[in-house]
């Protein structure tokens, strides 16, 4: 009995190994913690990437794609390491998109990804300190380093003829990161930094920061942090003391809730995000609310691109093996060859399968530059009539 | 001139806003201090029965507002406070009977009380967001402010902004009010007395006569109407998300133990202690030492501690107490 138990389970195997297999991608993002609503439209971004490919039916020997989520947390980098651990082990994922965080991302890289020689694209890691890092290779993100943020927005602010600012940052290796990016980059080019405080994220009370960033004083407050978090809080208590009233925004920030919340209060303030204008963003938009979704809350369209730049790879190598695909990455980011929006994943894994090369340039314009990570271009944002606007790209 | 601005300057960005955030503290403090005198254990879950109680006001208020009740300048959350606690106090009779009670029936230590509370204080959170979500909430309406900042500076002419919140005024109102209430009810009447003569001495309080399962659910009516006011109270004032009711309950415990853990008086002290000391030990005291000396032109931010050891602050004060006196200011009782 047991031996034709096992034979008809080994013949089950053979079976479906030879036919069109299910690919398991892992969708690893914070669902919970500081940043949990950014992370709903960035795994529905990626998930809509994974259903676009797997309805093709296009990839490989027409595999299909499931992807599977796990929580980063955004803080807990043990949590993290768990998570993407169950994820290689238990459900076998042959990439991962994510982490969110880069605190969280590090600890996931250095533990799990290439110990087990797993892919991982992050559409929202930025902290410089991950540029420099041993990745073997596995490593990539579409979002640009916060060295290269820190001038943007030094300059930013410079261009507004605003020469002192308060500057206070999420205590995590984002915020430090590009407190410190900033704050070389705005001395540098001749502005004075008050202050450059930390505050702690999960907390409802912020008098004491608020207090000590208004006593340092400035023209504008540089608001580092996370609109689900401390971020608000910390606006909260200055805009209500009346401490400043001219604000900064970098991506952590910038978000529909931010509107939601203050709109009116904040005119004036201004900010600014990696993302991309153009075509791509367009079209990904109208996909999104489509799918009924907001495209535009930060890093959905990222997430959409990591998932994508993943499976085109793989089509690309001609394999799922991560160790294999990992090396076609770059190729397929940067190209020569066809350009690919989102919603023509289809089109571009025919041309890879008639052995033609593309350039996918996606949601958010993917260019991936020195050891995988994108170029970045930024949206400048102001606050007008209560309104987040764009000013322009740079 | 100077002399005020330096005032002004203290006035808005340490004592009104610690005074506030102190009378959050002391509420949540004499919840703890409430169970833990009474049912002899550590609720741990305190801060997420305060996320509760929370997010059915919220729902509440979104629900007069809907039929377009409002409560005129001030907070429609405060007609619909009394329904949080009613909700909030029939959750907490059900977590009684499903869960404590036979830890209570099986006299089991404090300690493993402690972990039975922390398992609550998980599924409460849980619960929590199942109910109303994870994202920041803000569900103050009415008048926001009885100072505002531009207001001050256009009535004043002065250099220093000051401002005074609805929420603030409230919180501070409804806390005092809330106090009194509760002394009065602990000293004067019938079963107030009843559960100081159990919380005092259970074995002779059975033996006179008194009802312990009665005594029992009163503390938990009573528990969860502090922490639905202090936890409405800290979301009108701030903004309601279920991530730092959770954060919340260190300062809370600090501020119970710093004042003498099972003591109502020193349950409040602490608060303000707690309160206090983290806003005024991290505050920059540049500006205000600029006023007072204008000779002086400090280099530095005359900062005692960075903000970064806001939380290092409660937990050094607990120390203290701690080690030279375990029973808090006003004596406590140790188990």
């Amino acid at each position: 009995m047991k031996k034709i138990l096992m034979t008809t389970a080994a013949i089950a195997l053979g079976a479906s190994a030879a036919g069109a297999e299910e690919i398991k991608m892992g969708v690893l993002l914070g669902f919970t913690g500081p940043l949990e609503s950014l992370a709903g439209p960035m795994a529905q971004g990626a998930e809509m990437a994974m259903k676009e490919v797997s309805d093709s039916g296009m990839l490989l020997e027409g595999d299909t794609v499931t992807p599977v989520r796990g929580d980063s947390t955004c803080i807990d980098s043990a949590a993290a390491t768990a998570a993407a651990e169950t994820l290689v082990t238990s459900d076998g994922v042959k990439g991962i998109m994510g982490a969110m965080c880069s605190g969280a991302t590090t600890a996931v890289l250095q533990n799990v990804g290439m110990p087990n020689g797993v892919v991982m694209i992050s559409p929202s890691a930025t902290s410089p300190a991950l540029s420099s890092m041993e990745d073997g290779g596995f490593f990539f993100r579409t979002a640009p380093s916060d060295a290269r943020q820190g001038e943007v927005m030094a300059q930013e602010i410079l261009d507004k003829d605003i020469s002192s600012v308060a500057v206070t940052y999420t205590n995590n290796d984002y915020g430090k990161g590009l407190a410190d990016s900033f704050q070389s980059a705005f001395e540098e080019a001749g502005g004075t930094v008050t202050i450059s405080a930390a505050h702690e994220d999960g907390k409802g009370d912020y008098s004491a920061e608020v207090g000590a960033l208004a006593s340092a004083g400035g023209d504008a407050l540089v608001l580092i942090g996370y609109v689900d978090q401390g971020g608000s809080g910390v606006l909260r208590g200055a805009l209500d003391t009346g401490a400043f009233y001219t604000f900064v925004f970098p991506d952590g920030m910038v978000s529909q809730a931010l509107e939601d919340n203050f709109g009116a209060e904040l005119e004036g303030s201004f900010g600014q995000l990696p993302d991309s204008e153009g075509e791509g963003m367009t079209t990904y938009l109208g996909m999104a609310e489509e799918a009924g979704f907001d495209g535009s809350s930060a890093y959905s369209g990222g997430a959409y691109d990591s998932a994508a730049l993943m499976l085109l790879a793989m089509q690309a190598a001609g394999s799922t093996d991560p160790k294999v695909y990992k090396d076609m990455i770059m190729e397929v980011a940067n190209g020569p060859g066809e350009k690919i929006y989102p919603g023509e994943l289809a089109k571009g894994l025919e041309l890879l399968k008639a052995g033609e090369a593309i350039d996918y340039d996606g949601a958010t314009a993917v260019e991936l530059i020195g050891e995988g990570e994108a170029a970045g271009t930024f949206r400048e944002i102001l606050f007008e009539d209560g309104k987040i606007t764009t000013v322009g790209y740079r | 001139m100077e002399l005020i601005n330096a005032l002004v300057a203290l006035t808005n960005y340490v004592i009104i806003p610690a005074t506030a955030y102190g009378a959050q503290l002391a509420l949540g403090a004499l919840g703890v201090t409430l169970i833990y005198s009474i049912l002899r254990f550590s609720n741990f879950a305190h801060g997420d029965t305060m996320a509760f109680g929370t997010a059915v006001v919220i729902l509440i208020t979104w629900g007069l507002q809907a039929m377009g009740i409002s409560f005129g300048p001030l907070p429609t959350a405060l007609i619909a406070l009394p329904f949080g606690i009613a909700v909030t106090a029939l959750m907490m009779l059900g977590t009684d009977r499903v869960v404590y009670r036979y830890y209570r029936r099986i006299r089991a230590q404090p300690v493993v009380l402690v972990m039975v509370s922390v398992g609550v204080m998980f599924v409460m959170n849980a619960l929590t967001r199942f109910l109303i979500g994870v994202d920041q909430i803000n569900f103050a309406d009415g008048e926001r402010f009885i100072i505002s900042a531009r207001t001050w500076n256009q009535m004043t002419g002065m250099r220093e902004p000051l401002t005074l919140r609805t929420t603030q005024a409230i919180t501070v109102v409804t806390a005092a009010i809330t106090v009194v209430a509760l002394f009065w009810f602990l000293n004067r009447t019938r079963t107030g007395k009843s559960m100081r003569a159990f919380s005092d001495n259970e074995d002779l309080a059975l033996l006179s006569g008194i009802d312990p399962d009665r005594v029992v659910k009163v503390t938990w009516v009573l528990t969860a109407a502090l922490a639905t006011i202090a936890g409405t109270l800290y979301g009108l004032d701030k903004s309601f998300k279920a991530f730092t009711y959770f954060q919340i309950v260190l300062p809370i415990f600090a501020s119970a133990i710093v004042g003498g853990i099972g003591n109502p008086v020193g349950a409040i002290v602490g608060g303000f202690i707690i309160s206090f000391s983290e806003v005024g030990l991290t505050y920059a005291w540049k500006k205000v030492a600029g006023y007072l000396v204008p000779a002086w032109e400090p280099d530095g931010l005359v900062q005692l501690l960075s903000t970064d050891y806001k939380f290092a602050v409660s937990f050094v004060i607990l120390i203290l107490v701690l080690i030279f006196r375990p029973t808090g200011i006003f004596r406590g009782k140790v188990v």
